[in-house]
């Protein structure tokens, strides 16, 4: 293991930093259509998704990268990137490298059956793979596949043929063609009628080698009355190179069905002079497809160089719910442009959008969201509430709310702050003994509160020791 | 016996804001178990008092000594002086949305009073009996502080911290104004509670009324930015007979005396 330099201060303020000896099967940098067939080609795939990836690999080429977000980046060289790393003992059916285990094991995640954590089955994905899905005895119990997305190919093909970029198309956007045509690995998850998933299901992405991007996939489908709740965390080596993380999810609730899908997105954000770090380009979005059901989506973005995501619901079954509750800290030269899309179709749809964002160093902090009402939602009805933080002067914040109405019956609310941390709660605090750093992010977390209590509550311990420790030297 | 030594000791202090002088040059002693009154007319200087003995960042000290159980509190931070004891019950409490009064208390106990004080069980009864003692309900503890309170409830809120704190020396910066009858007896309720001869109190008011409640053994009237005079209680009733006017026009006189 490469040790750091104990100085650094980042070690202190990012502790994921870590870079794993693990050897690893590479191909060769750079993406065209051999790629892709090499790609699926190493994981066995049928022909129908052969076709998937090239009919993305078509629509990525013929798309030009977007530029409306308020985030700045050198050009990429797409050619320049490595699509596809494994573990090679793994791919080789050795089983578990050691070191992965490690890996997991330090990041607080531990693979091995009798010490996994309770109450949560992992998903452990390293670099473009899966490599341990633990409590599967009692997932299957209950007639739950959670497993990689590779090996959900194999085992449920016909759930997956049909539910794949059914809620993403593959030519989306120009980061879900990229996605569609070279995702590696991610979660699959289905959860049958009328189950309630007796534990919360997590997916752990970890980035380890060099000069690769990420390109998981996750699809989540929760059957008629079915309910889950879902984590995602995040982490990466520090790297002086940027590396891009583009992925896509694609959430489906059935009538009734409730699917919980939260964030804590820790990817290593670079260091002061804004060298290195991971590019977050993401596209997350939940179709509720039968009536009732209900999609809600809890993130906490701390992390990474750049942040592009806009988790969304299409609320397509009448009396269908979407929720968007984000916390987003950027500092230092941390671009984050970020929100959600609440798509309003079905009769007597609702949706609730509450932002958080939380901008220190020399951070640029966006909010973009669009409520659209459509013709034929009825009594749709919605209420955001978009809140800014600004800590020091030398950053800032934007909000972009966009509210498109086709439906006069509609109800559409929008609230928005934008604030310091004032010098009277400040002195407050301080006046009772409270020193200044304990202080802002006492604030901070109240300022997030509402955010935080949408969080499992381990999450939300997490999150709040996180924002704690990003705060800390944020302060000019 | 106790101390012989005073407990606050505000000497000749000078202060300005914004480059402006407001204290000229005050000067206070008070000692465990003793009830000071500060009153005067407004611009006096006397919440700049409060500010600057705090450690407000606003306030600079252009002269003068502070000396809380005789060591130098000027140098050190607001939170430095909280943990040697100091509390004062500002005038414009501050709301922190989504910090609930359980948490923010918690914090505060903690820093004040270290861990063992915020041991769940411990903490919460005593939390508890002092918001019951201050007719404070259970929902207030779990509101997020001072957001959406009444004026009163803000008031009673400064007091449940300062009996949390457990300070030796209380400032009650104009803690009285625009209190109820029922809501200033609760207030006296409360330091009531907390004094003792260990304890020493400075209240900062404009009126007679909490001076009924809590009876002062010293009063101080501040004109100007000076201490215009001190006595015992029967300066108050003074005062209201015959207003501040009595008290400044020595002080003008003598300002005026050079030209």
């Amino acid at each position: 293991m490469p040790s750091l330099p104990n100085d650094n201060r980042l070690l202190r303020d990012y502790e994921h930093g870590f870079v794993s000896a693990v050897e690893e099967e590479l191909v060769p940098p750079g993406l065209n259509e051999e790629i892709v067939r090499l790609i699926s080609r190493k994981k066995n795939e049928p022909d129908w998704l052969l076709e998937f990836r090239l009919g993305a690999l078509r629509a990525w080429q013929r798309k030009t990268e977007p530029r409306w977000a308020l985030v700045r980046y050198p050009p990429i060289d797409y050619q320049s990137i490595r699509y596809y790393a494994a573990p090679k003992r793994w791919t080789a059916g050795e089983g578990l490298d050691p070191e992965i285990v490690n890996t997991f094991e330090r990041l607080g995640i531990p693979l091995d059956e009798r010490r996994q954590l309770a109450g949560v089955a992992v998903d452990a994905v390293f670099d473009s793979v899966s490599v341990a899905t633990t409590h599967q005895k009692l997932l299957e119990e209950h007639g739950i596949v959670f497993c990689s997305f590779s090996e959900a190919v194999q085992r449920v093909p016909e759930l997956v043929r049909r539910h794949l970029g059914s809620v993403v198309p593959p030519a989306d956007n120009f980061f879900a063609a990229l996605n569609s045509a070279v995702f590696s690995d991610g979660s699959f998850c289905y959860i049958p009628p009328g189950v309630k998933c007796p534990v919360d299901l997590s997916t752990y992405f970890r980035i380890n080698a060099a000069g690769t991007g990420q390109f998981e996939r996750t699809l989540i489908i929760a059957d008629r009355g079915s309910e889950v709740s879902y984590l995602e965390g995040c982490t990466a080596p520090m790297r002086d190179e940027n590396q891009l993380h583009a992925a896509v999810v694609e959430l489906v609730a059935y009538e009734e069905a409730t699917i919980r899908y939260s964030t804590v997105q820790n990817w290593y954000p670079g260091d002061d002079e804004g060298r290195g770090g991971i590019y977050n380009f993401v596209t997350k979005r939940g179709e509720c497809r039968g009536p009732r059901s209900r999609i809600s989506w809890t993130q906490v973005e701390v992390g990474s160089a750049i942040t592009w995501k806009y988790p969304s619901c299409i609320l397509r079954g009448d009396d269908s719910v979407g929720e968007f509750y984000s916390v987003a800290f950027t500092n230092r030269r941390m671009q984050a442009d970020t929100g959600t899309k609440m798509i309003h179709i079905g009769r007597r749809t609702r949706s609730t959008i509450v932002s958080k964002g939380i901008s220190a160093g020399e951070s640029v902090n966006t909010y973009r969201g669009l409520v659209q009402v459509l013709p034929g939602a009825e009594q749709a009805r919605n209420h955001s509430q978009c809140d800014s933080l600004l800590i020091g002067n030398r950053c800032s914040a934007n909000t972009f709310p966009v509210v498109e109405s086709e439906n006069r019956t509609a109800i559409i609310e929008h609230e928005a702050t934008t604030s310091r941390i004032s010098e009277d709660q400040l002195f407050y605090l301080q006046s009772r003994g409270v020193d200044p750093e304990t202080a802002r992010s006492l604030i901070v977390n109240g300022f997030c509160r509402e955010v935080f209590k949408q969080l499992p509550l381990e999450f939300a311990v997490e999150a709040v020791k996180l924002l704690e420790i990003k705060m800390e030297g944020s302060i000019g | 016996m106790t101390d012989a030594r005073p407990l606050l000791e505000v000497e000749n202090l000078e202060a300005s804001v914004a480059g402006k002088p407001i204290l000229k040059g005050v000067s206070l002693s008070i000692r465990g178990g003793e009830v000071h009154a500060l009153m005067g007319p407004n611009g006096s200087g006397k919440s700049t008092l409060s500010n600057v003995l705090m450690g407000h960042p606003d306030y600079e000290v252009t002269g003068g000594a502070v000396r809380l159980l005789g060591e130098d509190l000027l140098p050190l931070a607001p939170e430095e002086r909280a943990r040697r004891g100091l509390f004062l019950a500002v005038q414009y409490p501050v709301a922190i949305p989504g910090v609930t009064t359980v948490q923010f208390l918690k914090a505060c106990v903690e820093a004040v009073r270290g861990r063992e004080a915020t041991k769940a069980a411990v903490f919460l009864r005593e939390l508890r009996e002092n918001a019951r003692l201050l007719d404070l309900g259970e929902p207030f503890l779990n509101r997020p502080i001072n957001e959406g309170f009444s004026g009163g409830e803000k008031k009673r809120m400064e007091i449940l911290q300062m009996l949390m704190l457990k300070p030796r020396m209380v400032v009650l910066d104009e803690t009285d104004s625009g209190l109820d009858i029922d809501a200033l007896k609760i207030v006296a309720r409360g330091v009531q509670r907390l004094i003792g001869p260990e304890i020493g109190v400075l209240i900062i008011t404009h009126y007679e009324r909490i001076l009924t409640h809590l009876p002062p053994d010293h009063v101080h009237i501040l004109v100007d930015g000076r201490i215009a005079r001190s006595g015992g209680p029967e300066l108050v009733r003074e005062l209201e007979e015959r207003g501040y006017d009595w008290v400044r026009e020595p002080a003008t006189a003598a300002a005026s005396e050079p030209d």
